[in-house]
């Protein structure tokens, strides 16, 4: 045993980095194409300068990076950044102590930064009310929904018809023809089917603005418009004219392989889209009720942002800053949107990217930023932040699963959703703190 | 054989080779898989016949790494993999014969107390208490080490019953003439005990090694730098992935990699293998 | 059961045994402690603020439908694996039997998944049987099945029932095998001699004389679902769709995720360590009887 426990720590000393820069720890959950990238950053960011050294880790999916990162920290190990998916920002922000606030950071490091320099819409997402900045935006996204243009012109659909909802019922049918097994489908259950289109519809998820304005909120989307679009799917699930992807997004691959000819899901999935896709393709914003007063209001963001994590010492903090405005550096800004196809975060990348002409060749990547900016957001659009999100997530997919599996109403699942949640939310107030 | 009936061995050759290609095809599944493209997989156009991409598969994922997932060579994870199981293998069997020794060969107070404490780690795996290890571990400072993948998981009595029945079988006789021969504990378990329990050691080690590689809640939680992962959790990451496609044919190809070494174990030393799993089980 | 002769020393032998019960408590007995404790506290995901609340994890759980669901869940799955896995190995286990040639060559193209991690098995079926690009799920559509495990939570049991079975097979037709040796040939042949058909001799002497390995397969069984076949549960459904695959130890597992609602994960693992300990005591009776018998 002995000469085990030697050899390891041996075998674990060695592989240790020099001790010359201070490390930097960054766990993130990107892959594909985008891990080259977060590699890439943390290497020009280190070869910029040679006091820190950024060191990225892959800890897996969303949920499980966040977990690592919630055990490290119980665990006294905590990495500097972590990166967390939107769902997780009620989480964060409770854990006083835990967390660093980003504005807090960067004003003791003494670097400059301008809170109105980002875009609002992704912002107000990771922001207190007065507008203090707790994380930072990282990869933002929206949901857009993607066209098989070739199947679409097949089966005799114009790309215009699907601007509503009823459209794309209609298209769907007809796609159902030459697509048997998917006329349309979606990733991210919950985030599609109700954080979205409750935004996009200008109607609450929750009071308090969607928990912004405080813990004490309570679930309300057991209304008959969100009745109405569930419904409307059970009952196309049954003959596959629409049919259900899952909770995350695994099912993606259904729309690259040619199997479902219109998919909503994330902009995120461009680049795969762009490797994989066969076919012609194009993307569009979200469908909506032409009825509902107030829609199509604006999209909320998805994706993760960086939070900083309590406990370090400010020499480290420096750094984290530095890296941080290394980050927000426009040309940076510029080169993360074009590779990865998540949305710049600063006005000015926006608008310089837009000056170059370049969404005139790529309309693609213009269409969530159009979603986001299409009108000044409301207290139902701003975004959301319900404490066990990612948990309550769960727990709205499985109750949208029950209504398309027949197994109970929409009314039902979503009434059930809704109860399930608030039980959560009480939970989550009682340790959260006031 | 009771009665010649040809028919009835043809039915049993027929119904064991049915069986045989039932648990090979998934795995021959996962081979082909291995051997194309993306794109293929992608557009589910996997057909039953290997693709041309085996060299390039597997030399990625030995030698550039999984590269845009996890980042890890496999030949990394594999050797933590190696080493982790062979520390619970070793560990276990050293620290439980001495145990059971102790335990079968000496009469002290407490013993039984002893005995019981061990004995109830029975069947309990560290899955139900996971969070609480997690946090020793980590207060012991060994978070991304080999001791923190692999000491926790010696907790545990399976090995130390099997060397206590065993040693109940051994002839009381041998200890009385040991004793006339004047010779002490430590002796009579080196010299006796230890070389009579050569194929139980042996046998043994086959299955806690195969326990120890294929260890997936554990390695996940603790191991947080990509060279210090194992095989198993590689696999994992690669198919959990972000707004990107999962790259099944690098997945299948690790699933290969990942499952060859416990599985020629096994083939290998399959008369070990059968005698540790049947005999020390029971 | 005693040895009649021992030896004598004062220190050796808790030196012999400190090693092991230094680990054992230290990863064992002090971690367990610790569950119970937090199971009579609430706290947020930090850890940072901690609330003592008495039993109320425990009054949550027993009043939530969906505990007593997953103990549903963990049931037919712990008996469809173990029935399931059962009969085909011992199917093939008296095929192989028979004295046929090639027994050896069969014996080694059928134990190899043994050593084949739950959470790679998982990965490999979940490939073959993903709706968009998996073969087999190809093959079950155009067989005309609506094959959508994502949201028929009887299609994503089945498919998890698959791959432990498929794991399990290996085990279980050893131990038959090693049971079917150790049957007297001179009791089949006496049988025979009676005139009774093979069918009838298996079933009237061959199979009741199987019955403790049967029983001790069992148990093993039962265990293997409850505990190992966490990895490919996470890594085929998640425990999803709406908790059709959510066994127990998943919900521990799940429940205690992202700090969410550790009070009652790990209550649930309270509750779980009491399962084990009166399944241990079941099984060490079976061990201790097989020793003095």
């Amino acid at each position: 045993m002995k000469r085990f426990a030697l050899a390891a720590l041996l075998l674990s000393g060695a592989s240790l980095p020099a001790l010359a820069a201070t490390e930097i720890q960054w766990w993130h959950a990107m892959t594909g194409a985008n891990n080259d990238l977060i590699v890439k950053l943390a290497n020009d960011f280190n070869a910029s300068q040679a006091d820190y050294k950024v060191s990225p880790v892959y800890k897996g999916g969303y949920a499980d990076t966040m977990n690592a990162g919630i055990a490290a920290f119980r665990a006294g190990q905590a990495p500097h950044i972590l990166q967390v998916f939107e769902v997780g920002t009620a989480t964060m922000m409770a854990a006083k102590g835990a967390v660093k606030p980003v504005y807090q950071l960067m004003a003791e490091a003494g670097e400059k930064f301008d809170p109105k320099a980002y875009l609002p819409t992704i912002t107000g997402y990771y922001s207190t009310l007065k507008g203090d900045m707790l994380s930072f935006p990282f990869n933002s996204s929206s949901t857009v929904m993607w066209l098989n243009l070739d199947a679409l012109k097949k089966a005799g659909v114009e790309k215009d018809s699907l601007k509503t909802w009823p459209g794309v019922f209609d298209a769907a049918k007809k796609l159902h023809a030459t697509s048997p097994t998917c006329g349309f489908s979606n990733a991210w259950a919950s985030w599609v089917l109700i954080e979205q289109f409750s935004a996009w519809h200008n109607i609450p998820i929750g009071t308090k603005a969607n928990g912004l304005d405080g813990f004490d909120t309570k679930l309300e989307f057991n209304t008959p418009l969100h009745e109405r679009l569930l419904s409307k799917l059970a009952e196309l699930q049954k003959d596959k004219t629409y049919d259900y992807s899952g909770r995350a997004n695994s099912g993606e691959g259904r729309f690259t392989s040619g199997e479902c000819p219109i998919f909503m899901t994330s902009i995120g999935f461009y680049g795969n889209v762009k490797a994989n896709a066969k076919f012609a393709y194009t993307a569009a914003p979200m469908p909506y009720y032409p009825d509902v007063k107030d829609a199509p209001q604006n999209s909320i963001i998805g994706g993760a942002s960086l939070w900083v994590m309590g406990g370090k010492s400010a020499s480290e903090y420096k750094g984290v800053a530095k890296f941080l405005s290394f980050l927000s550096e426009t040309d940076r800004q510029i080169e993360l949107h074009k590779k990865s196809g998540y949305l710049p975060i600063t006005k000015a990348a926006y608008a310089k990217v837009k000056g170059e002409g370049f969404y005139k060749e790529n309309p693609i990547l213009e269409v969530p930023l159009l979603e986001l900016t299409n009108k000044e957001p409301t207290d139902n659009s701003r975004g959301l932040r319900f404490g066990n999100m990612v948990q309550m997530r769960d727990v709205w997919s499985e109750e949208i699963e029950q209504a398309l599996a027949g197994k109970k109403t929409a009314k039902q699942a979503l009434d059930a959703a809704v109860e399930r949640g608030n039980t959560m939310l009480r939970q989550f107030e009682r340790t959260a703190g006031k | 054989m009771v009665e010649n009936r040809p028919f009835g061995n043809i039915l049993a050759h027929l119904v064991l080779i049915v069986g045989v290609l039932v648990i090979v095809f998934p795995v021959y599944m996962a081979f082909v898989a291995s051997t194309w493209d993306p794109a293929t997989i992608a557009n589910g156009k996997l057909g039953l016949l290997p693709g041309p991409y085996l060299v390039e598969n597997y030399s990625r994922i030995l030698f550039e790494g999984t590269g845009r997932t996890t980042r890890a060579h496999v030949d990394t994870m594999l050797f933590n993999s190696f080493v982790s199981a062979m520390i619970i293998a070793t560990g276990k069997i050293a620290i439980s014969l001495i145990s059971s020794y102790a335990i079968v060969y000496f009469r002290f107070p407490f013993r039984m107390v002893a005995f019981w404490l061990i004995f109830l780690t029975l069947m309990f795996p560290v899955e139900v208490r996971i969070y609480p290890t997690y946090k020793i571990v980590a207060d012991l400072g060994l978070l991304d080490t080999y001791t923190g993948l692999s000491v926790p998981l010696i907790a545990s009595a399976t090995a130390t019953l099997l060397f206590r029945q065993f040693f109940m079988t051994v002839p009381d006789e041998l200890l009385e003439a040991a004793k006339i021969d004047a010779a002490g504990p430590l002796r009579f378990f080196k010299d006796v005990l230890l070389p009579l329990s050569r194929t139980n050691i042996a046998a043994l080690f086959v299955i806690l090694f195969i326990y120890g590689w294929n260890q997936y809640l554990w390695p996940l939680l603790i191991t947080t730098r990509d060279d210090m992962q194992t095989v198993v959790i590689g696999i994992k990451k690669i198919v959990a992935v972000q707004d990107a496609l999962t790259e099944w044919q690098l997945a299948m190809a690790t699933a290969i990699l990942a499952m060859l070494p416990p599985v020629l174990v096994v083939v290998v030393m399959q008369k070990l293998f059968v005698k540790g799993l049947v005999e020390t089980e029971k | 059961m005693e040895k009649r002769a021992t030896f004598s020393n004062k220190f050796l032998p808790y030196l012999l045994v400190a090693p092991q019960l230094a680990i054992t408590l230290v990863f064992f007995y002090w971690p367990a402690s610790q569950a119970v404790k937090e199971s009579f506290f609430i706290q947020d995901a930090f850890g940072t603020t901690s609330n003592f609340v008495g039993l109320e994890n425990y009054r949550t759980l027993f009043a939530d439908p969906y505990y007593f669901h997953s103990m549903g869940v963990t049931a037919v799955f712990a008996i469809a694996v173990t029935f399931a896995s059962l009969s085909i190995a011992l199917l093939l286990a008296v095929q192989a039997d028979r004295g046929i040639r090639g027994k050896m060559a069969y014996q080694t193209l059928l134990v190899w998944p043994y050593a084949v991690a739950p959470a790679v098995a998982g990965v490999i079926w979940i490939f073959l049987f993903q709706p968009s690009l998996g073969y087999f799920a190809h093959l079950v559509r155009a067989l005309g099945v609506d094959w959508n495990p994502l949201l028929d939570g009887n299609q994503a049991m089945t498919l998890v029932v698959i791959a432990a079975v498929w794991k399990q097979i290996s085990y279980n037709f050893l131990f038959f095998l090693a049971g079917l040796q150790a049957i007297p040939k001179s009791l089949i042949e006496a049988a025979a001699i009676d005139g009774a058909r093979p069918t009838r001799r298996f079933w009237t002497i061959v199979f009741p004389l199987l019955s403790p390995t049967t029983f001790f397969l069992v148990v093993v069984n039962i265990v293997y679902v409850f505990f190992d076949t966490l990895g490919l549960i996470d890594a085929v459904t998640g425990g999803g769709p709406a908790k059709a695959t959510e066994t127990l130890v998943y919900k521990v597992f799940q429940d205690g995720k992202l700090g969410g609602d550790l009070g009652g994960s790990n209550a649930q693992s309270v509750i779980l360590m009491i399962i084990v300990i009166v399944l241990t005591s079941i099984q060490f009776r079976y061990v201790e009887r097989k020793v003095t018998y």
